[in-house]
């Protein structure tokens, strides 16, 4: 995956499992963002290939799969117009009903239908966004830092959804670089660092297998920011 | 009254230049050589365009030395809005297109339709009104679109996540820049004989045609200008649309540019 000054992530070479919430954790910079976008075909490699259930999804048609593999963005991206016209960009048949069940399992009430999207709080907006894909019925969902910009109530909010998204079997892949949030919500950990992976092994496995770059990473995560692409 | 200055009456005018300058000098505004400068280039460029198209419409020439004109004015328009709009890729080949397009539709209906009848004296005057003005909307909508999509890339490219290819994806930010670009023109058009009056109609009634005469081909004039401007920009939009997206509705990289 080549950027304007060289790859961004390269030799990657790892598989994620497909039940529960497997974390993507690196310093900024690491690549996580590239490896979620070429998860979902935003990004294409410039060489080697992604397998989606063991598909090539090059030879995916991009729009199912964008469907099949929904995106949380770091930054809440809520479109003009209400909440509903927000559902309704993801699936323009959806009826109320369809609508309010999806706002309840993101644990806002249908009265947040009417609602202008851009003018809600952050947790809420981000709340929306996740209910907006959730239309779309994903097989997976990844979640580019999803929190990085909510406080920490609202962090709590998410972080709490994803276990009863993981109970209805939706396996989550989510990017993180705090290893606090890290500790919270994941079964599997994907450890990555200047663009590559370096480690991958569930949660409980970490401290005793850590590789030498991770071990340093665990000890010192560094001043991290949150723009990392 | 007949609106021939003569040589003198335009040198006489050159007293308004000097005004200008005088005031510019009075409140430093360093804008002296400008001025001076760009009124020269004014007469210069005007007088001799003004004496080709007194060869061309005295001597008989065929027509085929007018559309070449055209066909010069059409490269100058479309590289000026590159010049102008420079953070836009690829755009000279694109604003060419457009004012072909935009040339073929107005220029077709005023002359196919028979409203002017075609001769030198009607297809380039014509075809620069057309030029000239659409060539505005279309730099603003260029550079207008780019924007727009290269801020709101994030909003776009969750559009994207959920499925959507991407002209629909770019829909709302294509609208939004289109309706930016054709306002000015429609307001434009409204205010028309109120706030002011245009100068294709000032001209002919300078030059002693009757009002009600000037204010037909006036009218003509302005909704060439429409027409044009709406096919121009149309045709830019469709064309940035398309290279800012792969045939896999990814969305390319846009670089920021320095802008001149």
């Amino acid at each position: 995956m080549a950027g304007p000054h060289g790859p961004l992530v390269s030799d990657v070479d790892g598989a994620i499992p497909g039940r529960g919430v497997t974390v993507v954790i690196g310093p900024s910079g690491a690549g996580k963002s590239t490896l979620l976008r070429l998860c979902n075909r935003l990004d294409a490699p410039s060489a080697g290939r992604v397998l989606f259930r063991g598909d090539d999804v090059a030879t995916l048609d991009p729009l199912l799969l964008r469907r099949r593999v929904g995106m949380v963005f770091q930054k809440p991206t809520p479109f003009a117009g209400t909440v509903r016209d927000n559902l309704h960009v993801a699936e323009p048949e959806l009826d109320d009903t369809d609508a309010k069940a999806v706002l309840e399992r993101v644990d806002l009430t249908g009265a947040f239908l009417d609602r202008p999207a851009t003018e809600l709080s952050g947790g809420e907006a981000q709340r929306v966004c996740l209910a907006r894909t959730l239309v779309t019925e994903p097989e997976v969902l990844v979640m580019d830092e999803p929190t990085s910009s909510l406080d920490p109530r609202a962090t709590h909010v998410l972080e709490t959804l994803t276990r009863s998204l993981v109970a209805d079997g939706v396996p989550i892949v989510w990017v993180s670089h705090d290893l606090g949030q890290m500790r919270r919500i994941a079964e599997h950990v994907t450890v990555m660092s200047v663009g590559r992976i370096v480690q991958q092994c569930p949660l409980h496995d970490l401290d005793r297998a850590a590789a030498p770059e991770v071990v340093a990473f665990l000890r010192d995560p560094g001043q991290d920011d949150d723009d990392e692409r | 009254m007949n609106g021939d200055i003569g040589w003198s009456g335009l040198a006489t005018s050159l007293v308004l230049v000097v005004v200008a300058i005088g005031l510019s000098f009075w409140r430093r505004l360093d804008l002296e050589r400008s001025i001076a400068w760009a009124s020269v280039r004014a007469v210069v460029q005007l007088v001799a365009i003004g004496g080709v198209l007194q060869i061309l419409f005295e001597s008989n020439q065929s027509l085929g030395w007018s559309w070449l004109w055209v066909i010069v004015m059409v490269l100058f328009a479309a590289e000026t809005v590159r010049r102008r709009a420079r953070e836009v890729p690829d755009l000279f080949p694109l604003a060419l297109a457009a004012f072909a397009a935009a040339g073929a539709v107005s220029l077709g209906v005023l002359f196919g339709l028979g409203v002017f009848d075609l001769n030198a004296r009607t297809l380039i005057p014509l075809a620069g009104m057309m030029i000239g003005n659409s060539m505005t909307a279309t730099i603003l909508l260029a550079r207008r679109l780019f924007e727009e999509l290269r801020d709101k890339r994030a909003e776009v490219e969750a559009r994207l996540a959920l499925g959507q290819v991407s002209s629909e994806a770019a829909r709302p930010y294509v609208r939004h820049a289109l309706r930016t670009a054709l306002i000015p023109q429609i307001e434009t058009t409204k205010a028309v004989g109120l706030v002011f009056l245009p100068g294709a109609m000032t001209g002919l009634i300078l030059a002693g045609v009757d009002p009600i005469d000037a204010v037909r081909v006036q009218a003509a004039v302005m909704f060439l200008v429409l027409g044009s401007a709406a096919t121009t920009t149309v045709v830019v939009a469709l064309g940035v649309q398309r290279r800012l997206f792969t045939r896999d509705h990814r969305m390319v990289r846009m670089e920021r540019t320095a802008r001149d």
